[in-house]
C-alpha cells in the first residue's frame, strides 16, 4: 500500500469511528432515539452510550436480524428526531408474506447525491435525461434514480416493473408469462427512447438492459444508437462475464456501462472504476462511513478474512435515519483491498450466498 | 488441466466464468469448462440461420457418410478437447468418473452412439419412410414414381438440447439433426460434457463444418435461453419439466419413461420363463434409463415372480468404476439418493406394500460414501395399483411387481414409455395397439431396454423437426 493509501485508509478509519459514536448516541438518545433500539438497549449488559467509541465496538451488538423489519410499525427503526417530517417506506422482498420495509426521511437522496459524486460527467452528462428501467412501486429506487437525475439537473423517464408478479409467475413454470411481461416493459422502454425525450442515461436492472439491447439489435440500431452514453446497473448477475460480454458485444466501446450493489438497508455501493488489468473482476465498495461491507468467516461472523479470501457479505448501515450494527447479507464474495477513490476495504465477487443460493430465485427483473 | 472452452459456431470462446468438473470420488478436478452466459447464446441465435444454409451445400446423403467417418474418429481417435486431448479410453474414465456411470457402461453407450452415427442413413429412411432426401433439402419434390408433390418444410434452422448430467445414452436422439441439415445448440449437463464435444470434434474431423454447431456449458440461465431462442428444442428432466413443457410445439420435454413389462393372463403361468427379461429390462444400464423397466404388472403369481426377481437383484452389490461387472451407477449429487431412500422408506407403510428384496440383501439399500452414494437394486411387490410405489420411477434398478386384473391394466399403468407385452392374446393385442397411453409398444420376448433405432423415439424426430405442409408450383388438375 502507498503511503498516500495508507494515509487516506487511515483518515477514513477515523471519520468512520467519528461516524459510529455519533450515529450510535443519536439512535439510543433517550429522547430523540429510535424506539426499537431504545427498548433493545434493555437487554444488553453494556450501554451502546457509553460503550461504543470506535467502529469495532458495534461488535458488541448481536447480529441484527432482518425479520425484525416485517410488519409495523414502521416508524420504530427511525429516529424520533425524525418523527414530524414527511417519510416514505421502502419494502423489499415481499412476494409472500409480510415485506421488510424501512421507513426514511432523507436518506435515499443522500444515498444517490454521494453516488453521483462517482458518476463521469462525459457519459452522464449533466443536465441529461434519464431513463429508470426497474422496479418501482414499493420500492426505493424509482424515487431514489428519479432523485439522482433530478440531482443532475436532468428528467427521469420511468419504465415499471413488478419483481413479486415476475417471481410468482416463475414459481408456478409460467415461463411464456414472465418472457411477455418482461416484452411488455421492453416495449415501453423502447417507445420511451425513440420519442425524442434526449435521455443519455440509464438505470437498468442487467436482465433488462440485456432484453432491450438485443430488441435494438434485432430493430437494426443499438443502444448507443438510441443516444445512450452512461448505464449503471446492478445486482449479483452483474457478474465478471456479463460485464465483458457487454462491453465487447452488447453494448460496443462507446457506451459506459458501471456495476453497483446495494439494498434498501444499506444504500448503494459503487464498483471500482474500470481498468484492463482487472479482467473485469467487480469490486465494490460500501459509500462509507454511512454504510460499511465486511467479508466476514462463514463460520465466525465477526472475523473479517484476510485480503482475497473468501466469505460472506456483512453489512453497516449509520446513518442518522437507520442504525444496522451488522446484518448478514445474502451474498458472499472476497475481501478486497482499499483504493485511492474508496480508501477502504472492498467486496469482489458479490454472488449468493452458497448455502442459500439453491433456495433463492435470483434475477427475476 | 484440461480447459474447455464455450463453442460459438465453431468458434472457441473463453470466458471470464469457469467451473471445474470433479471426479465424484476422489474430488480431483479432471477439466475446467468455461461458462456461457444467457445473453451470449441470445446473441448468437441472431445467426442461427446461417447453420442450415451451410449444411444445405451437403446432401443429406454426404452428411450421413460423414456421419458414419464422424463414428469412427468418436469410436477410435485421440480427438482435440479444448486445451487437451483425449483418447476412447479416456473418455470412457472421464465420463464415468463425473457421471458415476461404471466404465463398461460408458463404453456401451460410445458403441450405441456410433450405432446410429454408422446407420443414419438407415435410420433416416426409415424414419422418414424412404421420402426422398431432396424433398427436406429442397422443401419440396415428388416422391419416385408419382406425380403428386410434397413438402416438407423445417420448422427451425437450429435445435437446442438442454442436455442432462447423469445419463449419457440420450445423446442418440440429437445424432440425426446435423444430417437433417440443421444446425445443432448442445448446452451440456454440468457433469457430462464429455460426449457434446468428443461428437462435434467427430464431426468436424469428418468434414462437417464447425460453424453449424454451438456447445454452451453454462448455469440454468443458459438452458433457458436455448429453450428460448430454438424453434425446436430437447430438454431432459423430471416429471415437473415434462408437465411445464407439455403442449408447447417447441419443446419435446423428456422425463421418467414409467416402462414396464405387463404380462398377460394367457403367458403369466410361465412367467419363469421371462425372468432374464424382466431382470435384463430392471437391471441393465443400472436402471438409470427412461426405458429401463421400473412396473411388473400381472394379474397372478406376482409374489412368486417379485420373490424370483428379488433372489436375483438383493445380493447386487456397488463395485469399482473399473470393474467390467460393475453393476450399479453412483449417485453424485449431494442428497439424491437419501432423498429417494427416504422417500421409499416413506411409502413402503402403505398398506399392501412390500419390499421384497430386504431379505436377500445383506447392509442398507443406501450406501453412503463422503462424496456419492449407492442405492442397491430394490424390488417392491403391491398388492394394489394405486399405492404410490406401484407407478414410480428411480434412477436405479427399482422396479415393483404390481398385481391387477388384466383388464384394468391399461386404465392404471398412466403414461408408459415402452410397454413390453406377453401376450398372445389377439383381442388384448387389439386393445394394447390401440392404448395412446403408451408410446414404445413391444407384444412378444422384447426387453424394455431393447430398441430399434430404426424406430421413432417419443415421437418422430422428423415430425419434430419438419412440417408436411402443401406446395403447388402448377394449378392442380380440373375437377
Amino acid at each position: 500500500m502507498s503511503a498516500n493509501l495508507e494515509q487516506l485508509t487511515t483518515d477514513a478509519r477515523k471519520r468512520l469511528d467519528e461516524q459510529t459514536v455519533r450515529i450510535t448516541k443519536l439512535h439510543f438518545d433517550p429522547q430523540e432515539g429510535a424506539p426499537y433500539w431504545l427498548e433493545q438497549a434493555a437487554g444488553y449488559d453494556f450501554d451502546p452510550l457509553k460503550d461504543v467509541n470506535c467502529f469495532d465496538d458495534l461488535k458488541k451488538f448481536p447480529l441484527f436480524e432482518d425479520d425484525a423489519l416485517r410488519g409495523g410499525p414502521v416508524t420504530r427503526f427511525l429516529p424520533k428526531k425524525w418523527h414530524s417530517e414527511p417519510r416514505y417506506v421502502f419494502e423489499t422482498g415481499g412476494t409472500t408474506g409480510v415485506p421488510k420495509s424501512r421507513c426514511v426521511v432523507r436518506d435515499h437522496w443522500i444515498d444517490y447525491e454521494e453516488f453521483s459524486k462517482t458518476l463521469p460527467d462525459d457519459k452522464f452528462p449533466p443536465g441529461s435525461n434519464w431513463l429508470m428501467l426497474g422496479p418501482s412501486g414499493p420500492r426505493r429506487l424509482r424515487l431514489a434514480v428519479e432523485h439522482l437525475c433530478q440531482h443532475r439537473g436532468g428528467i427521469c423517464f420511468c419504465v415499471d416493473l413488478d419483481p413479486r408478479w415476475v417471481v410468482k409467475l416463475l414459481k408456478k413454470g409460467d415461463v411464456q408469462g414472465a418472457k411477455e411481461y418482461a416484452d411488455h416493459v421492453i416495449d415501453q422502454a423502447e417507445t420511451v427512447l425513440s420519442a425524442g425525450h434526449d435521455v443519455k442515461c440509464m438505470f437498468a436492472t442487467p436482465k433488462l438492459l440485456e432484453a432491450l439491447a438485443l430488441r435494438l439489435i434485432d430493430k437494426g440500431s443499438s443502444i448507443a444508437e438510441a443516444g445512450i452514453t452512461g448505464i449503471f446497473a446492478g445486482g449479483t448477475e452483474f457478474t465478471p462475464q456479463w460485464y465483458r460480454f457487454c462491453k465487447e458485444e452488447l453494448l460496443g466501446p462507446d457506451v459506459y456501462i458501471t456495476p453497483t450493489y446495494g439494498n434498501t438497508l444499506m444504500g448503494l455501493a459503487c464498483g471500482k472504476p474500470f481498468d484492463p488489468a482487472d479482467n473485469y473482476k467487480i469490486t465494490y465498495y460500501a459509500p462509507q462511513p454511512r454504510a460499511v461491507v465486511e467479508v466476514v468467516e462463514f463460520d465466525d461472523y465477526s472475523k473479517v478474512v484476510d485480503y482475497g479470501e473468501t466469505g460472506r457479505v456483512k453489512l453497516y448501515t449509520l446513518t442518522e435515519e437507520l442504525f444496522i450494527p451488522g446484518f448478514m447479507e445474502r451474498d458472499e464474495g472476497e475481501r478486497e483491498p482499499p483504493h485511492e477513490k474508496y480508501p477502504w476495504d472492498g467486496v469482489s465477487g458479490t454472488r449468493p450466498f452458497h448455502e442459500l443460493a439453491k433456495a433463492t430465485t435470483v434475477g427475476v427483473y | 488441466m484440461i480447459e474447455i472452452p464455450v463453442i460459438r459456431w465453431g468458434q472457441p470462446y473463453e470466458s471470464m466464468d469457469k467451473e471445474p468438473v470433479v471426479h465424484f470420488e476422489s474430488g480431483e478436478e479432471l477439466a475446467v469448462v468455461h461458462q456461457a452466459n444467457g445473453g451470449l447464446i441470445k446473441m448468437d441465435m441472431r445467426k442461427a440461420d446461417k447453420a442450415r444454409d451451410i449444411l444445405r451445400q451437403f446432401s443429406v446423403e454426404d452428411l450421413c457418410d460423414m456421419a458414419g467417418k464422424a463414428a469412427e474418429f468418436y469410436m477410435e481417435g485421440t480427438l482435440p478437447l479444448g486445451s487437451g486431448t483425449q483418447s476412447p479410453q479416456d473418455f470412457c474414465k472421464m465420463q464415468s468418473a463425473t457421471t458415476g456411470l461404471p466404465e463398461h457402461m460408458c463404453a456401451g453407450n460410445m458403441r450405441k452412439n456410433a450405432y446410429v452415427l454408422q446407420h443414419m442413413k438407415d435410420v433416416l429412411q426409415a424414419l422418414t419412410r424412404r421420402l426422398p432426401f431432396e424433398i427436406l433439402t429442397q422443401g419440396y419434390g415428388t416422391e419416385p414414381g408419382g406425380e403428386v408433390m410434397m413438402s416438407y418444410q423445417a420448422n427451425t434452422n437450429v435445435v437446442g438440447m438442454v442436455l442432462p448430467s447423469n445419463s449419457p445414452g440420450v445423446h442418440t436422439l440429437w445424432m440425426p439433426v446435423i444430417p437433417l441439415q440443421i444446425g445443432l445448440v448442445l448446452k451440456p449437463g454440468p457433469q457430462e460434457p464429455w460426449t457434446p464435444y468428443r461428437m462435434y470434434e467427430a464431426f468436424a474431423q469428418a468434414g462437417v463444418p464447425r460453424e453449424v454447431m454451438s456447445i454452451y456449458p453454462g448455469g440454468p440461465e443458459c438452458g433457458a435461453a436455448v429453450l428460448e431462442t430454438c424453434n425446436r428444442a430437447m430438454i431432459f428432466g423430471g416429471t415437473a419439466t415434462v408437465e411445464r413443457y407439455h403442449g408447447d410445439p417447441r419443446v419435446q420435454a423428456h422425463g421418467p419413461g414409467f416402462s414396464k413389462i405387463l404380462l398377460g393372463d394367457d403367458m403369466v403361468d410361465d412367467w419363469e420363463k421371462h425372468l432374464d427379461l424382466m431382470f435384463d429390462s430392471i437391471y441393465v444400464n443400472s436402471g438409470r434409463s427412461c426405458i429401463s423397466c421400473s412396473g411388473i404388472w400381472a394379474s397372478r403369481h406376482t409374489e412368486e415372480i417379485a420373490d424370483a426377481l428379488a433372489q436375483r437383484l438383493g445380493p447386487i452389490e456397488p463395485k469399482p468404476m473399473s470393474d467390467p461387472d460393475a453393476g450399479l451407477a453412483a449417485f453424485t449429487i449431494p442428497g439424491a439418493a437419501e432423498a429417494m431412500h427416504n422417500q421409499i422408506e416413506e411409502k413402503l407403510s402403505e398398506p399392501g406394500v412390500t419390499e421384497v428384496t430386504a431379505k436377500y440383501r445383506t447392509g442398507d439399500r443406501w450406501v453412503h460414501h463422503e462424496r456419492h452414494d449407492f442405492l442397491r437394486p430394490t424390488l417392491i411387490h403391491s398388492e394394489s395399483p394405486d399405492a404410490f410405489l406401484a407407478n414410480t420411477e428411480y434412477m436405479f434398478p427399482f422396479a415393483s411387481v404390481v398385481q391387477c386384473p388384466q383388464e384394468q391394466m391399461l386404465s392404471k399403468i398412466g403414461g408408459t414409455l415402452v410397454a413390453s407385452c406377453i401376450t398372445k392374446d389377439k383381442d388384448w393385442s387389439r386393445q394394447l395397439l390401440d392404448a395412446t397411453n403408451i408410446d414404445r409398444l413391444n407384444i412378444g420376448e422384447v426387453k424394455t431396454i431393447q430398441l430399434h433405432w430404426m424406430q421413432p423415439h417419443e415421437g418422430n424426430i422428423i415430425d419434430f423437426l419438419f412440417r408436411n405442409r402443401a406446395f403447388q408450383n402448377s394449378p392442380p388438375p380440373a375437377h
